[in-house]
C-alpha cells in the first residue's frame, strides 16, 4: 500500500447533479503522513457535507487547492506519495529484493529522480493498490445515500470507494448497475496507472500497469500495521470526554453539515434582523373559503405558509437585492425566485431546506402543491440533491410551536431569510365606520426578516417588509 | 400435442390417472351425474362409473375424512371442494390426521383434494379465497399451484403419485381463459421445480397460479421502459424452489414477490424472508412483496379489482423498483 507512486486525490462526484464543491477544511498538511482511507479533506456541497478519506497511505506531497474554494467534481486536489514525499518517508531499507529485475539499470537514464522511489516498495508485487482497502461499505455515506449490500459487496470485491461512483437510483443512491459499470469501466484502476512509468522491467511491449483488478488478498505484505480487512481508520476527531452522568452521542453528517453552515453564515454575513407585525383577517377569511376545495379536490392544505410564500414572491419581484446574493465582488440578481423551506425532519434532530425552483410561476395552488410535495419528501428522505440547491431566498416557519418572534440565519449565499411565526389574536387598533379608533380582536401574526447588512440596508428591508405586510392585509383572491 | 384449457389439461390428467389405475377414484359434490361445479369430471361417471365418480352429500368433513381411511387401506382419492374455500371445513381431518399419519404411523396417505380457488368474477368472500399459505404452515402437506394447462395435467399426475397428502390448488380465472398445447401422452411434473415463465436481467417476479399472467403484462410494461424482468412460476408451495429464487435474486439483486393470497401471512413473506437471509449480500433494493389486503375478498367487481393485484399494481411497484 505504501505509495511509492503518486496518488491524485480529486474532488469527488457527491450525487448526480452536484458539479462541484468547496474544500472546508483540510486535515492534513503538507508533509504529513496518512493512512489510506483516513479522513483528509473536508468538503462541501450545496447540502451534503462530507469528508474525503485519501486513496492511499503515505505523506500528503501536495496540496493543490487551498480552503474555500471551490472546484469543480474531478479537480485534482491533492497528491499522495510520489518523489520527494514518500523518499523521506519510506527507510530506504526495501531497495534491493526486486523478485524477477535484474537488468532493472537498463532504462535508468531518463528519470533518475523517480528511481529510487519506484521500487521502495518491500513486497513481491508492486501492487498498485492505491484504493485497495475496502473500507467505504460502513455508514459514512453521510445518510445521503444507502450502501444496499450489493453494492458494498462488490465495493469491496473490487477495492471501490462507493462515493466516488456517480449513482443514478433514487437520491444518487449508487446502483448495482453503476458500480458494476464504473468496475468495468475500469476506472478505480485508472488512478495509479499515469504516475508510474518505470515499472519493473515488464518484459511485455506494453508498459501499463500491472494489475488491472486489484486482488482482493494476496498482498497484504508491505504494511504489518495496516491489514486490508480493518475498519477504515475513523476519521479520528480529537476524543472528546464525558464526565459523570453526562452522555456522548457522535454528530451525524447532517447536524455537522447544519453546525458548519450555520457557523460559516454568521461568519460571512452581517445579520441584521427587523420584524413587522400583519393583520391577517383577510387571510384568515380566505383561507377558511379555500381549505374545503383545496383538501377536497386536490389534498393539499392551504396553509398560511402558502399565502405568505405566494406573497413573498409577488413582493420580491420589486426588491431584486433581497433575492440576490454577494458573488465575490458583484452582487447577483435574477429574475426568478427559487424559494427554500426549511423543513424540521421527524426525530427533531434535523433540518432541511428543499427548493420550490420557479416559484414566480406558481399561483396558489400550485404553490401549495408543491410545498406539500418537497415537505413530504424531505421527511421521507426523497429528496435529490438537486431539490437542495439553488435556493434565492428562504422562509422558515418557527411559529408553529407558538414563538412569536426569532432571529433565524441566513442560508448561504442567499442575502435574506424570512421567518413566520405564530398567529395570535390580539387586541387591535382599527378604525370603525366613522373613522374612530376603536379595539378589535385580530388575528396578528408576526414576520421577521432576517438580511444580509452587507447587502440589504434596513430602510430596503423595512420597505419589503412593509410590502409584505400591505400585501397580506390587503389581499386580492384574484390575483393571487 | 393437442390444445386445451387448463380446465380441459386438469379433466385430462385426471381421466389419465383414472384409466392408468383402479385405485384412482373421484369423490366430491356433484362430481358424478352433474360432472362437477366446473365440468372437470363431466362425462366421468359414464366411463368410470358411480363407484368411482362418488357424488357425496355436502359435507367436506366427510369427503377428506372419507378419503384419507380410503388413503390408509391403500386407494388414491382424488377430492374435489367445490370451492378451496370450503376446505375449512375439513381442516381437522387434514391437519391433524392426514398431516400427520405418516409421522405417527408410518401409513401413507395419498389423497389429492382439487381446490378451485382464486377470485376476478365477483365470487364474493366465500368463493374467491386463496388458502394455500394457511395449509404451506402444516408440515405434512404438499402445495401445488399450476399456472399453466401442461403444468396443470402434469402436476396432477405428480400429485396423484406422490405418497402425501396433496392440496392441489387450481385457479377458477384459469380454467377458460388459458389455453395452450398439452402432450396427449402421460407425463409428471416433478414438484419444487420452478418455471422460468420470462427470462430477464433486471428485475425478478416470483409468483404462482393466476398471478403470473397478471406479472407477465407487467413485464411487458417494463420492457417499453428498457427494463427486463424475469418471471419465476413457483409450481409448487410445499415443496419450494428455494434454488431457483436465490439465483434469480442473486442474478437480478432486485426481487418483487407477488400473489393473489392477502398479505399478512401470505406465502410471499416467506420467500422474502429466505432471500433476505440467504441472499442479502446481493439484494439492491428492499424485497418487494406485492398482494391483497388484508381483507376478505369483496363482491362489488370495483372493490375486488381493488383488491386482486392488478397489473397496474404490478407495473407500479417494477417500476418503483427499476428506479431504487
Amino acid at each position: 500500500m505504501a505509495t511509492t507512486e503518486a496518488v491524485d486525490v480529486v474532488m469527488p462526484q457527491m450525487g448526480v447533479s452536484v458539479s462541484e464543491g468547496t474544500i472546508t477544511k483540510w486535515l492534513k498538511q503538507e508533509g504529513e503522513q496518512i493512512e489510506a482511507d483516513e479522513a483528509l479533506l473536508e468538503i462541501s456541497t450545496d447540502k451534503v457535507d462530507t469528508e474525503v478519506p485519501s486513496p492511499a497511505s503515505g505523506v500528503v506531497t501536495q496540496i493543490l487547492v487551498p480552503e474555500g474554494e471551490t472546484v469543480e467534481v474531478g479537480t485534482k486536489l491533492a497528491v499522495i506519495g510520489g518523489e520527494g514525499g514518500a523518499s523521506a518517508e519510506a527507510p530506504p531499507a526495501a531497495e534491493p529484493e526486486a523478485p524477477a529485475a535484474p537488468e532493472e539499470v537498463a532504462q535508468p537514464a531518463e528519470s533518475p529522480a523517480v528511481e529510487p522511489a519506484a521500487e521502495a516498495a518491500p513486497a513481491p508485487p508492486p501492487a498498485p493498490e492505491p484504493a485497495a482497502a475496502p473500507a467505504p461499505a460502513d455508514g459514512q455515506q453521510n445518510g445521503k445515500s444507502f450502501v444496499s449490500p450489493v453494492v458494498a459487496r462488490i465495493a469491496a470485491e473490487h477495492g471501490v470507494d462507493v462515493s466516488s461512483v456517480p449513482g443514478t437510483g433514487r437520491g444518487g443512491r449508487v446502483t448495482k448497475k453503476d458500480i458494476l459499470s464504473f468496475v468495468e469501466s475500469g476506472a478505480q484502476a485508472a488512478a495509479p496507472a499515469p504516475a508510474a512509468p518505470p515499472q519493473e522491467e515488464a518484459p511485455a511491449p506494453a508498459p501499463v500497469a500491472p494489475a488491472p483488478t486489484p486482488e482482493p488478498t494476496p498482498a497484504p505484505a508491505p504494511a504489518a500495521e495496516a491489514p486490508p480487512q480493518a475498519p477504515p481508520p475513523a476519521p479520528a476527531p480529537e476524543p472528546v470526554a464525558a464526565t459523570a452522568g453526562e452522555q456522548l452521542e457522535p454528530m451525524n453528517a447532517m447536524r455537522r453539515g447544519i453546525a458548519e453552515h450555520m457557523r460559516r453564515s454568521l461568519d460571512t454575513a452581517a445579520h441584521v434582523t427587523s420584524a413587522i407585525e400583519v393583520d391577517m383577517t383577510r387571510v384568515v377569511a380566505i383561507r377558511d373559503k379555500l381549505k374545503p376545495e383545496y383538501q377536497k379536490t386536490y389534498g393539499v392544505n392551504p396553509t398560511y405558509l402558502i399565502f405568505v410564500a405566494r406573497a413573498v414572491v409577488e413582493t420580491l419581484k420589486k426588491y431584486p437585492w433581497i433575492n440576490g446574493e454577494i458573488r465575490g465582488e458583484q452582487i447577483v440578481t435574477r429574475p426568478w425566485v427559487n424559494l427554500g423551506f426549511a423543513v424540521e425532519l421527524t426525530d427533531g434532530k434535523g433540518l432541511i431546506v428543499p427548493v420550490v425552483k420557479h416559484a414566480e410561476g406558481l399561483n396558489m395552488l400550485g404553490m401549495a402543491q408543491a410545498v406539500t410535495d418537497i415537505a413530504e419528501r424531505a421527511r421521507n428522505k426523497k429528496l435529490t440533491p438537486d431539490e437542495v440547491q439553488g435556493g434565492t431566498f428562504t422562509i422558515t416557519n418557527p411559529g408553529g410551536y407558538g414563538t412569536f418572534h426569532g432571529t433565524p440565519v441566513i442560508s448561504q449565499p442567499q442575502a435574506a431569510i424570512l421567518g413566520t411565526y405564530a398567529l395570535v389574536k390580539r387586541p387591535w387598533v382599527v378604525q370603525d365606520s366613522f373613522g374612530k379608533d376603536v379595539i378589535a380582536i385580530r388575528p396578528i401574526m408576526n414576520l421577521t426578516l432576517t438580511y444580509d447588512h452587507r447587502l440589504v440596508d434596513g430602510a430596503l428591508a423595512g420597505r419589503f417588509l412593509k410590502d409584505l405586510k400591505e400585501a397580506l392585509e390587503s389581499w386580492d383572491e384574484v390575483s393571487y | 400435442m393437442a390444445e386445451m384449457t387448463y380446465l380441459q389439461a386438469i379433466s385430462d390428467g385426471l381421466r389419465t390417472e383414472m384409466r392408468r389405475d383402479k385405485r384412482v377414484f373421484v369423490i366430491g359434490e356433484d362430481v358424478g351425474v352433474y360432472g362437477g361445479a366446473f365440468k372437470v369430471t363431466l362425462g366421468f361417471q359414464e366411463e368410470f362409473g358411480a363407484w368411482r365418480v362418488i357424488d357425496a352429500p355436502l359435507s367436506e368433513t366427510a369427503i377428506v375424512g372419507g378419503c384419507t381411511g380410503a388413503a390408509i387401506m391403500g386407494l388414491r382419492p382424488v377430492a374435489e371442494m367445490q370451492f378451496a374455500d370450503f376446505i375449512s371445513c375439513a381442516w381437522d381431518h387434514l391437519v391433524t390426521v392426514a398431516a400427520k399419519q405418516r409421522y405417527r404411523a408410518g401409513t401413507p396417505v395419498p389423497i389429492v383434494v382439487r381446490l378451485p380457488s382464486g377470485g376476478g368474477f365477483s365470487g364474493g368472500p366465500f368463493h374467491s379465497q386463496n388458502p394455500e399459505s394457511s395449509f404451506a404452515h402444516i408440515p405434512g402437506l404438499k402445495i401445488v399451484c399450476p399456472a399453466t394447462p401442461e403444468d396443470a395435467k402434469g402436476l396432477l399426475i405428480s400429485s396423484i403419485e406422490d405418497p402425501n397428502p396433496v392440496l392441489y390448488f387450481e385457479h377458477k380465472h384459469l380454467y377458460r381463459r388459458i389455453k395452450a398445447e398439452v402432450p396427449e401422452e402421460r407425463y409428471t411434473v416433478p414438484f419444487g421445480k420452478a418455471r422460468v415463465h420470462r427470462e430477464g436481467d433486471d428485475l425478478t417476479v416470483v409468483t404462482w397460479g393466476a398471478m403470473v399472467y397478471t406479472a407477465d403484462d407487467a413485464a411487458k410494461e417494463l420492457e417499453s421502459d428498457g427494463v427486463s424482468v424475469e418471471i419465476l412460476d413457483l409450481r409448487t408451495l410445499v415443496p419450494w424452489d428455494r434454488k431457483a429464487v436465490l439465483e434469480s435474486a442473486r442474478k437480478t439483486s432486485k426481487v418483487l414477490v407477488l400473489h393473489e393470497d392477502t398479505r399478512t401471512g401470505g406465502f410471499g413473506g416467506e420467500i422474502a424472508a429466505t432471500i433476505a437471509e440467504e441472499a442479502f449480500e446481493h439484494l439492491d433494493a428492499p424485497i418487494m412483496r406485492i398482494a391483497a389486503p388484508d381483507s376478505p375478498v369483496p363482491f362489488s367487481p370495483p372493490l375486488e379489482k381493488a383488491f386482486i393485484p392488478q397489473v397496474e399494481d404490478v407495473t407500479k411497484g417494477l417500476r418503483e423498483l427499476a428506479q431504487y
